[in-house]
């Protein structure tokens, strides 16, 4: 019997059974959806972080206090107090390769209008912050260098602060409580996009001084972000800066960086990976409702097997060999699994536009997704398959044929 | 021509620790274009016998020559091509699959012989008309008769053109007016010149035979070739 009318024997005892057949595909079809949704939703992730912090601004370094050794060890040692107004200043003078920079302060705090409230980032800035983070205003105007000597209680605000505060309300020259202290809006900064782990829209933006002095009272920078004049310089700039900070902090040799430097690049990867180890377990886990899929396969074809014992039987009687009866179950099995495959993979990708135009979440169905889940089911329909099809072909003609 | 030939041949079952004697010592011969009836008392046998002419089991001692070959030799794969080409079964119970319709009861035979769809197709439909079923084809076995049903077991044993015709009280499960034209059947295959062996424990039915060999606690006793008729 060759292949074409194994698949048409296989057909059409499913055929026979649907409802049972169906549900043995659910399994499957359960599995196969979850592990393309569940990869849809890793890889939209990656995307989306990849765009957002692409959108930040191009041939950026990151400069932030601290080393990146892991662990509490160094907190408390010497001085916490290692990036300030005077570094900076000091990398815009010395670095030839830096075109710009733009230190800040940052902290979480409650934002109030009227009675609304939002837990955001507050980020005191100056001026040069709009430029080296390439920040678009939408409404309003960024604030000046005035702003910044006279302490000025104005901010800039983004986009989700926007709809969480003012919903369609124009915000500028409202007025906001930032820790209870009044701020007018006088500016909206364009949506950037962001996720749910990265939102750069989430913050609002004032100036540094106002920030240091009438808010959180310190002046110890959260970071400085230094646009660098071309992408190629990237790397000398990191020298060059890394060199200013350690003579700066008078580190001598033995002492490590009690500072980072990280450029775009470095955070994507970051991300990336982070975003990579969050989707493969998302899909592993799903990956066991496909096995558990194929344990339903395995006891409906021992079922099948038991039930169908005669039949088998009597094809053994009209000259069909061990053979043949092994790929016949064997077919059947690959076939429920390819079938509920088919589907699952259907059913995944609606999920995942579901998922995206529901929940809002960013999903990217990838082909290797697909072919991954696909593969897997065939595999787990052949793998389960094959117990019950051993079975069935080594059943004794003669007690098979007395079955009653 | 001898088609069949056993000598000696024994079949034990064994049941845990007992052991039984299903066959003691058969010693058998068949020329083609036989019809041969197998008659005796329930046990004593007879489809212990069929089976192994059938090539569905193996003797447990004892040569047994199926045209000239001897069928001890032969691989499973062998016994399953000779199963399909040169023997045609017919059961008591019929086994014609549930489910699926005369046509492709009848084809299943031409399934395993590698033949093409469109050739199963007219052979199968050939046979039916023959066996008088041309306008049931495309009914499942649960719309049938018993008789209806036996005939398409009789043509699904018959569409590979079969030397030996092997039925194991094939109207065991009809009425009696059925059961006679079911066995006029078995009388014309045999006059067109198709070995038949058949099983039965009733008289009547024997009588359509040529040959009838007496079983009992799995020997041959007697044998009475058409003396009675
Ligand atoms: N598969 C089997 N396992 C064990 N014993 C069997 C088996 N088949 C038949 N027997 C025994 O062998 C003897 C002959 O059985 P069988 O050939 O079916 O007789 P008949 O067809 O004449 O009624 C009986 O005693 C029966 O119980
Ligand atoms: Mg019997």
């Amino acid at each position: 019997m060759d292949a074409i009318e194994g698949v048409r024997v296989a057909l059409d005892a499913i055929r026979a059974h649907k409802m049972r057949s169906f549900l043995t595909m659910l399994g499957i079809i359960v599995g196969v959806a979850a592990v393309i949704a569940m990869l849809a939703l890793g890889e939209g992730a990656r995307r989306q972080v990849e765009q957002s912090i692409k959108s930040l601004g191009t041939n950026l370094l990151y400069v932030r206090p601290g080393s990146v050794r892991r662990g509490a060890v160094r907190l408390g040692a010497g001085t916490v107090r290692n990036l300030t107004l005077e570094d900076a200043e000091a990398i815009r003078a010395e670095c030839p390769s830096v075109a710009d920079l733009a230190p800040y302060i940052g902290a979480g705090a409650q934002v109030k209008y009227g009675n609304r409230n939002w837990s955001t980032y507050i980020v005191g800035a100056t001026p040069e912050y709009e430029a080296v983070n390439s920040l678009r205003i939408e409404m309003g105007s960024f604030f000046d260098l005035t702003a910044v000597r006279t302490k000025a209680r104005i901010a800039v605000i983004g986009k989700t602060v926007v709809e969480n505060l003012f919903g369609d309300e124009d915000p500028v020259g409202r007025i906001i409580r930032i820790n209870r202290v009044a701020f007018t809006v006088v500016g909206v900064v364009a949506e950037r996009g962001g996720t749910h782990w990265f939102d750069p829209d989430d913050m609002v933006i004032i100036p540094i001084s106002t920030a240091m002095f009438r808010l959180f009272g310190r002046d110890r920078l959260s970071g400085i972000n230094v646009k660098v004049w071309s992408e190629d310089r990237m790397k000398q700039a990191m020298v060059e800066v890394e060199d200013v900070l350690r003579r700066r902090h008078r580190l001598d040799e033995s002492k490590e960086n009690d500072f980072t430097i990280r450029s775009q690049m470095d955070i994507m990867s970051v991300y990336g990976e982070t975003a990579r180890t969050m989707t493969f377990l998302l899909a592993g886990i799903a990956g066991v409702s496909l096995i558990v899929g194929g344990i339903g396969i395995m006891n409906i074809m021992l079922v099948s097997v038991a039930e169908r014992t005669r039949e088998i039987g009597t094809r053994i009687a009209v000259g069909a060999r061990r053979i043949d009866i092994l790929s016949q179950f064997v077919v059947e099995s690959v076939v429920i699994g390819l079938a509920g495959g088919v589907i699952g993979v259907a059913v995944g990708i609606v999920g995942a536009q579901l998922l995206n135009s529901l929940a809002g979440w960013n999903t990217a169905v990838s082909a290797q997704g697909i072919a991954l889940a696909f593969g897997f089911a065939a595999g787990v329909g052949t793998f389960f398959g094959i117990y019950p099809a051993r079975k069935a072909s080594r059943l004794d003609p003669i007690s098979a044929l007395g079955y009653e | 021509m001898v088609l069949i030939k056993m000598t000696g041949i024994t079949k034990d079952y064994r049941m845990g620790e007992a052991v039984v004697h299903a066959l003691r010592g058969i010693d058998l011969e068949v020329e083609g274009g036989e019809f041969l009836a197998i008659v005796g008392p329930s046990g004593s046998g007879k489809s212990t016998l069929m089976n192994l002419i059938g090539c569905l089991d193996r003797p447990t001692s004892g040569e047994y020559y199926l045209d000239g070959r001897k069928v001890s030799d032969l691989s499973d794969d062998e016994l399953a091509r000779i199963r399909n080409k040169s023997i045609g079964f017919v059961f008591q119970t019929f086994n014609l699959l549930p489910r699926t319709n005369c046509l492709h009861n009848v084809e299943l035979p031409l399934l395993y012989a590698n033949i093409g769809r469109k050739e199963r197709e007219r052979k199968a439909l050939e046979i039916l008309q023959e066996v008088g079923l041309g306008d049931r084809i495309h009914h499942n076995p649960n719309e049938l008769s018993g008789g209806e049903r036996q005939r398409v077991a009789i043509a699904r044993a018959l569409v590979n053109d079969p030397s030996i015709v092997l039925a194991d009280e094939p109207t065991g499960n009809l009425d009696s007016k059925t059961g006679s034209e079911i066995m006029s059947i078995f009388s014309e295959l045999n006059r067109e010149g198709k070995t038949i062996v058949l099983v039965t424990h009733e008289r009547y039915i024997a009588d359509y035979a040529k040959r009838i060999i007496f079983l009992k606690d799995g020997k041959i006793v007697s044998e009475d070739a058409g003396i009675l008729r």
